[in-house]
């Protein structure tokens, strides 16, 4: 009983506060915008955990589906595949960028527009495969205008 | 299925050699050097002169292909549903890219580099040119799609799609590589993503790798418009 107590105790105390929590550091993310009709798109972002972690899961309001993909070139042929997750070195950045890894945001709900704001949920697990989620608001780089996250939010901000 | 492209027979160019000027004589000349050169190498890689496919004369930056006996031309539907063939861009350099586009990270990156590529080439070379995409994804990809998708580019870009018959025979046409693979719970299309140039008498000439710049891309289109 007692030790039943102290577990729940500690799960509670482990659970609520925020000390305990594993973060890991989300920079520059940023979604590719979409025209209208299309259903997918990707998230980029550069990660670093404080210890070692592994992206497994991806979720967010806009999308239907969201999957963690790799894109390869291989003798010059595209191949883009879902992963089951993404293994992050404490205290090593992980650049997910365009001709490597993304947050595949499928089931499009409507159009992703420049200067929108996209919230994510990042799934990851700890080294104890413990799993911990985090919240980001990646903004959205109009489609043809680049790879790289909108540095100013110019809304409608013209090439 | 063959991958990517492919060099020409030698036997085809000899052949067709026969009857030719100096000045093509030298080019078919260069091309079989490069057959030769790139017939040892299974994969280009970067940087070294000898395996990267570099022409061994350093004319283009990309791959070239003159003298191809592939890659004839195309025959194909536009946006608004007129049928396009190469042939309607005589006089122009045609840039050719086969992609799909629910493609998150390389369709979007090669054309906004095609969108560079016209702002280096200047504005009076950038009307001499056409940029050309060729979905390997008819099924999503509609019209009303293709159109809107181009514009975010640029509205100068034509989009041309057929049904899976069409699409399949120009893909051969071009031995261009793509195939429909599930991916959790949709399907993605792996392609070749090779650009294609063609002079402004139609003919393929170049072929551009997806790691290469910008300015690689408008060197070589700026050549065969000055006619190399």
């Amino acid at each position: 009983m007692t030790s039943r107590n102290v577990l729940a105790a500690a799960v509670l105390a482990l659970s609520a506060s925020s000390l305990w929590a594993q973060a890991v550091k989300v920079e520059d993310a940023w979604v590719r915008g979409t025209v209208a009709a299309q259903k997918a798109s990707g998230a980029f972002m550069r990660l670093t955990p404080e210890k070692d972690a592994r992206l497994v899961a991806a979720s967010s309001p806009v999308a239907g589906v969201v999957e963690i993909h790799e894109m390869a070139m291989e003798n010059d042929v595209m191949k883009m595949r879902q992963i089951p997750g993404l293994d992050l070195a404490a205290g090593r950045t992980l650049e997910l960028k365009p001709g490597g890894y993304h947050v595949m945001l499928m089931e499009l709900k409507g159009q992703l527009k420049g200067g929108d704001v996209v919230p994510i949920t990042l799934v990851f697990e700890d080294a104890a495969k413990k799993r911990f989620t985090q919240d980001i608001k990646a903004p959205v780089t109009a489609l043809g205008g680049g790879n790289a996250p909108m540095k100013h939010d110019h809304g409608g901000m013209k090439h | 299925m063959r991958l990517g492209f492919a060099s020409p027979p030698l036997s085809s160019l000899s052949g067709r050699a026969a009857g030719l000027g100096r000045r093509q004589w030298s080019a078919w000349a260069m091309a079989l050097a490069l057959s030769g050169m790139l017939a040892a190498c299974d994969r280009p890689a970067g940087g070294d002169a000898g395996t990267s496919g570099r022409p061994v004369a350093g004319v283009f930056k990309g791959i070239d292909v003159t003298g191809a006996t592939y890659g004839k031309g195309f025959a194909l539907t536009d946006m608004r549903g007129q049928p396009r063939t190469l042939d309607d861009f005589k006089g122009k350099v045609v840039m050719l890219y086969f992609g799909f586009v629910q493609c998150p990270d390389v369709c979007p990156t090669a054309l906004t580099r095609a969108s560079e590529v016209l702002r280096l080439l200047g504005t009076e070379d950038a009307g001499k040119v056409q940029v050309v995409f060729v979905t390997v994804d008819p099924e999503r990809d509609t019209p009303e799609l293709l159109q809107h998708y181009m514009a975010a580019f640029d509205t100068r870009f034509l989009a041309l799609h057929g049904n899976a018959e069409q699409t399949e025979a120009t893909a051969r046409e071009f031995r261009v590589f793509y195939q429909k693979v599930s991916t959790g719970s949709t399907y993605t299309m792996d392609h070749t993503a090779l650009s294609y140039l063609f002079d402004p008498q139609g003919r393929l000439r170049v072929v551009l790798r997806h790691e290469q710049s910008a300015a690689d891309y408008a060197a070589d289109i700026a050549a065969l418009l000055r006619g190399v």
